[in-house]
């Protein structure tokens, strides 16, 4: 579900003369409310029969849009957002699936019984509202009468057609509950790999290493030009375990990562590339170390697609900090129709930016272009001062 | 020679003073962190640096910026710079800061003991030794104009020659005659459009034409 981090939001509100219209606009809806109302509930009843699902599939739509035209006027009587926060519905999901999601969509019965509110008590103020100016006679009632009139009628739609600060914080309990979930999982996964590639690697050598010398420690009396290969075994043996080393502290932080911040490591990364890559950045700061570790093997992750599946030309990464929140959008010119969710790498950098409350979309239509978005919302720190005794 | 050491491991400072003393350099500063190497560079005397890449006081890419600072400042002062890691960014910013007369290894070359002290002599003179990482990555990095042109056996030569190879070290590599590499690094040469010049220099800018500085 949706992250509540976006600031609030205020929206201009509407005249008195608007709001009239409004309450016209409401009164026309009637029917139509009418209409989603009875045919939902006949359909719900019917569910378990075909015909049911048939009446479902276009009368949830009605209704949704029908609820959405209250919702907006609604925001714009009071002056504050009204989100609908319903389950998304994945693409391609077929007829039943959606109707489950639907069902399982607690938006969704809330809409129901916001249409028999509206259809009755809702229905009742709009209708005063819109005659009031229409009998001329009561022009001054409606003067005086209008705007509190659309405010009780707006929050009432409200009570029933978005969430309320318990609920949104209980979601979003749920939600941290779950990235932390994941958040544990990724690092125990991470130590694991990491427990693995040492193992393997450094540690498998250093034992090699231990031997050859031990090895040449015996051989240096009774032979002397044994012992001399041997630690020359070590020393190359040296020399693999610090490439096995380096390959592992570049998975953990690369070091230029550190040394120049997300744009360097971005920069440097894209040079060393087989395609050309065009880094833009605007950030007036650098963002906290972890974030930008995540940020940075997110769009590291992005790059390494684009290469293996894109067979694109040219590809492209911007970086800017807008509104508190720091966006990094990797595209390519390639083929298109990249499916997140068919490799675990892009599913490891969602976890990643989860635990920071930030968000990953793709866009990839067959043919290109592919642009993936890593949104995170976080303030940027000042750029490092070189201190007063270090290098100009 | 005079050289400015740079180095925070205490035990590294030591082992590399006692190396290149060994042959034949004389150590005239060992700093441990920026503000003495700083110090360091500003002495006259001194001829050639060995920095390493993070020092203190931030522990980033301080060895590298004193490096590019004292090139600007001295052009042509010859430097040596170690790191524990290598970036291709970092090597073209090193060469960027002047014709030639740099090194960027990995510390572990250090091992090959004699190889290190001819590549600090050869950066001395002027010449350029890129550490072979560099040179890998930069090799299975996009072709483009005018490396286009190379074969994939003058790619490999003017690969070996940014490792700072001598002719006949590049012989002995690809196994063929010294004069078949001569005629290799003949052809590099005209293909990448070098002007005539002395052969030292003509070299440094193949290799910097191969580096896009």
């Amino acid at each position: 579900m949706t992250a509540l981090t976006a600031p609030a939001l205020t929206i201009p509100t509407a005249g008195r003369l608007r709001l009239t219209a409004y309450a016209g606009q409401h009164v026309l809806l009637w029917v139509p409310t009418l209409v989603a109302f009875v045919v939902t509930v006949t359909g719900g009843a019917l569910a378990l029969v075909t015909i049911g699902l048939v009446l479902l599939v276009w009368s949830v739509p009605l209704l949704r849009w029908v609820a959405d035209r209250h919702r907006a006027t609604a925001a714009r009587t009071l002056g504050v957002p009204v989100p609908a926060d319903r389950l998304p519905v994945r693409e391609g999901t077929r007829l039943i699936g959606r109707v489950v999601v639907w069902a399982r969509d607690p938006m969704t019965w809330r809409e129901i019984a916001w249409a028999l509110v509206s259809l009755t008590l809702g229905f009742v103020l709009s209708l005063i509202a819109a005659l009031l100016l229409v009998l001329v006679v009561t022009g001054a009632l409606w003067w005086y009468g209008v705007e509190p009139i659309m405010r009780a009628r707006a929050r009432l739609d409200c009570l029933f057609l978005t969430y309320g600060r318990v609920e949104r914080l209980e979601q979003r309990v749920v939600d941290l509950a779950e990235s932390r979930a994941e958040v544990v999982d990724h690092s125990a996964a991470e130590l694991r790999r990491l427990e693995r590639d040492l193992h393997d690697g450094a540690q498998a050598r250093l034992v090699a290493l231990s031997m050859s010398l031990g090895m040449a420690e015996a051989a240096f009396d009774a032979d002397p030009e044994r012992a001399r290969r041997l630690v020359g075994e070590a020393r190359a043996t040296t020399t693999a375990a610090l490439g096995d080393l380096r390959n592992v502290v570049r998975g953990i932080h690369p070091p230029v990562l550190a040394d120049r911040g997300v744009v360097g490591a971005v920069e440097a990364l894209a040079a060393d590339l087989p395609f050309e890559v065009d880094v833009k950045a605007s950030l007036p700061g650098r963002p906290p170390a972890p974030l930008e570790s995540a940020l940075y093997f997110g769009i590291a992750e992005c790059l390494a697609n684009v290469g293996k599946h894109a067979e694109a030309a040219h590809a492209w990464v911007h970086l800017r900090h807008h509104e508190g929140v720091l966006s990094a959008v990797v595209g390519d010119d390639g083929r298109g129709g990249a499916d997140p969710g068919a490799g675990t790498g892009m599913l490891g950098v969602m976890r990643r930016l989860t635990a920071f409350d930030g968000t990953v979309s793709v866009s990839s239509p067959v043919g290109g272009p592919t642009l993936v978005t890593l949104e995170v919302p976080c303030a940027l720190s000042s750029p490092k001062t070189t201190p007063s005794s270090g290098p100009a | 020679m005079r050289l400015v050491l740079a180095e925070d491991n205490a035990l590294l400072r030591a082992g590399l003073t006692q190396l290149l003393e060994g042959h034949g350099f004389t150590i005239l500063h060992a700093a441990s962190d920026a503000a003495a190497l700083e110090a360091a560079l500003a002495d006259p005397e001194a001829e050639a640096a060995v920095l390493d890449v993070r020092m203190p006081p931030t522990f980033t890419d301080e060895g590298l910026r004193a490096a590019i600072a004292v090139r600007q400042r001295r052009p042509g002062f010859p430097v040596m710079v170690l790191s524990q890691y290598v970036e291709s960014l970092y090597a073209r910013e090193l060469l960027a800061s002047g014709e030639g007369a740099v090194g960027y290894l990995l510390k572990d070359r250090v091992a090959d003991v004699a190889e290190f002290a001819a590549g600090v002599r050869q950066v001395a003179s002027g010449g350029t030794v890129l550490d072979p990482e560099v040179v890998s990555t930069v090799l299975a990095r996009r072709r483009e104009e005018p490396l286009e042109r190379l074969t994939a056996r003058e790619r490999e030569v003017l690969g070996l020659m940014a490792e700072g190879r001598s002719n006949a070290a590049i012989a002995e590599r690809l196994t063929v005659t010294d004069k078949a590499v001569a005629k290799h690094i003949n052809s590099i040469f005209t293909k990448l459009d070098l002007p005539v010049d002395d052969d030292d220099h003509r070299r440094v800018r193949a290799v910097l034409t191969w580096l896009r500085v």
